[in-house]
């Protein structure tokens, strides 16, 4: 089904969800919110978009498989999981670094790994679902 | 202390995402294979020091109980920890043989992992919101893992599945948000003490009410079951195997835990209903079984009558009760799954889990034969296999409380279940094939064959020693039922190391 009307609005929104969700990620560390929630989001936005222009645009806009990026969102938090270890310390223990000047830690690495494998989880299933509906 | 804790959950993770890197390659079935050992090696390790050390517990990330996850393990969580190992290692070895290349592609075995490692999360947890993260990352990756079976009727199965599981992780999280809201912590061991301590006992039997209900759909008690026989018979062998073992027992051991551990303040309301439910469980699953005639959906309802007996002994919550249900719940994951196993290769010997359309195995496959015997009558409940113990135990409970209809109802439904083994017994082994078909295990490849046996053959080994051996499982179990109605030590080693 398309429909010109969602198509112009999934325009818009798209970024728009794509922001939020990396606020929302970022805020998670203080803050409600968080990679698991921003990760949904930000998948939201793109089903939005599959659902306006179709399943084969919303690939090519994502440009990476899905799949991919579920992957190394997975590794990614599992680094951050495990890199407390190396400190001796606790599991997910954080773990911080500096990095030009900023305070960096292994938290955040996990909470965007979690991210990257929630987005990457969620989109490899709907565009599965759409593409066999 | 706090790594042997949290290493079994994670370490599934590393072992899915190795096998999700070299999903084009023959590696991916390989490590998750390899990464299945290690997972048993770290569980026994677990097993054997809680056995030395009674519960063992730690905080994440240093964060002091009760605020920050806590991991526990006692003597139940640790057992099902193991199981969940046995059989991850035993369906990842079958997988080998039936998921092809064009499903390994997907990733099929890097989903496979990520379910072991939220079902292992799920019993380690000893934090009501943490436990609710495990749910969603087992309902994801069981999602995954049916829909890739690719056909339209494994997505039919999947969509139903799914959307009963969402229903049920809502409630649970609306139960959790309003315990939350009403106790101020989500640590079940502090959990214990604040929901005794809270004045309004009917807002906390009501929130009991709703965790029961929502661990029930996930269970698949009555009159909630009804997405299980749905959803088991569509997806590949491997998938429905440790679904079956494992998928609703992880209700069940929420449904243990949170009915032992926090709601324990109106038992006459609240274990009185599931001692009704238990019954109206063992019942309607037995009798849904007998009217089936294909190979996955009679053991699909099966899954719903034995669940009755383990909510029965958790409903009984006597001593003696509760360790049959725990033990009941060790022997019926081996039996259950294996059933499912012994169901694939059936199919690959003759085409069909249609019981009317299939025939001719016991003349084919002797040995399989044998190998469906055992877990066959072992679920039936009869001497000397695992199932016998664990039926003898619960009738013997119930019999000490003087409920002789519960016992009879037990017995009555043990009774049945051999109608339906009788039934596959019949069907699919003794006659002969209705076109006359000669299905012949040496026709399939050695390699291919031994990949499949060899699992089949481990879990019933298992089930005969637990059978011919019952004693020390028996007192661990003794042990497991102890602890978990006298959670003293469990809250104080929890709570212990908010002090530290």
């Amino acid at each position: 089904m398309k429909s010109l009307i969602l198509l112009t609005g999934a325009r818009f929104l798209v970024p728009l969800f794509l922001v939020f969700s990396l606020y929302v990620l970022l805020r998670g560390h203080n803050a409600p919110g968080g990679g698991f929630i921003g990760g949904l989001i930000a998948a939201c936005g793109f089903t939005l978009y599959a659902f306006a222009a179709g399943v084969e645009a919303a690939r090519k806009a994502l440009r990476i498989d899905p799949r991919t990026i579920g992957i190394l969102g997975l590794i990614c938090a599992l680094i951050g999981a495990f890199a407390s270890a190396f400190t001796g310390q606790e599991p997910f223990a954080g773990v911080w670094g500096e990095v030009w000047g900023y305070a960096v830690s292994s938290v955040l690495v996990f909470d965007i790994g979690v991210y990257l494998a929630v987005f990457g989880g969620m989109l490899t299933l709907i565009f599965a679902l759409e593409e066999t509906a | 202390m706090s790594w042997l804790l949290a290493l079994p959950i994670l370490f599934p993770f590393c072992t899915a995402a190795l096998s999700l890197l070299t999903r084009n390659s023959r590696w991916s079935a390989r490590i998750s294979v390899a990464g299945s050992v290690i997972s048993l090696i770290l569980a026994c390790l677990l097993v054997g020091t809680v056995m030395r050390e009674g519960v063992i517990a730690t905080q994440m990330s240093t964060w002091a109980a009760p605020f920050g996850i806590t991991l526990v393990a006692d003597y139940l969580g640790a057992a099902m920890v193991l199981i969940t190992a046995i059989i991850g290692l035993a369906t990842a070895i079958w997988a080998l043989a039936e998921i092809d290349d064009d499903t390994a592609r997907m990733g099929w075995h890097g989903v496979y992992q990520t379910l072991l490692g939220g079902v292992t999360g799920a019993f380690l947890t000893g934090d009501i919101f943490n436990l609710y993260v495990w749910f969603e990352v087992l309902l994801i990756s069981s999602f995954g893992l049916l829909i890739m079976g690719g056909r339209k009727e494994a997505i039919d199965g999947a969509v139903k599945y799914v959307t009963l599981n969402l229903i049920s992780t809502v409630l649970f999280l609306c139960a959790a948000g309003l315990l939350y809201g009403a106790t101020g912590t989500l640590n079940m061991a502090d959990l214990r003490q604040a929901v005794a301590d809270h004045p309004d006992q009917g807002l906390m039997t009501a929130i009991a009410m709703m965790f029961m209900i929502g661990f029930g759909l996930k269970a698949g008690v009555f009159p909630l079951f009804f997405w299980l026989p749905a959803s088991y018979h569509t997806p590949h062998y491997a998938v429905s195997a440790v679904f079956a073992g494992l998928l609703t027992k992880v209700g069940v051991y929420a449904l243990i835990r949170v009915f032992t551990l926090i709601f324990v303040g109106d038992q006459g309301f609240t274990h009185q209903i599931l001692l009704w439910v238990a019954l109206a469980t063992m019942l309607t699953g037995v009798l849904g079984a007998a009217a089936q005639s294909d190979f996955r959906k009679i053991l699909s309802f099966h899954i719903i009558s034995q669940i009755g007996y383990m909510i029965l002994g958790l409903a009984l919550m006597t001593p003696l009760a509760v360790m049959g249900a725990i033990f009941y719940l060790i022997h019926h994951i081996i039996v259950k799954s294996n059933l499912f196993l012994i169901a694939g290769v059936s199919r690959r010997l003759t085409g069909s889990s249609d019981l009317y359309a299939i025939g001719g195995l016991y003349r084919a496959a002797p040995l399989l034969s044998v190998l469906f015997m055992i877990p066959a009558f072992s679920l039936a409940g009869f001497p000397p296999l695992s199932g016998f113990w664990a039926k003898y135990v619960l009738v013997q409970a119930s019999l000490e409380l003087e409920a002789a209809l519960v016992a009879g109802i037990a017995l009555l439904v043990g009774l049945l279940t051999i109608y339906s083994m009788t039934k596959i017994w019949a069907e699919a082994f003794w006659k002969g094939h209705p076109q006359g078909i000669e299905p012949a295990l040496a026709t399939i490849s050695p390699r291919i064959r031994w990949l499949m046996l060899s699992p089949v053959i481990a879990l019933a080994v298992m089930t005969v020693i637990i059978g011919l051996y019952p004693a020390p499982f028996l007192d661990y179990a003794t042990t497991a039922a102890q602890q978990l109605l006298e959670p003293t030590d469990y809250v104080q080693t929890v709570l212990r190391e908010a002090v530290k």
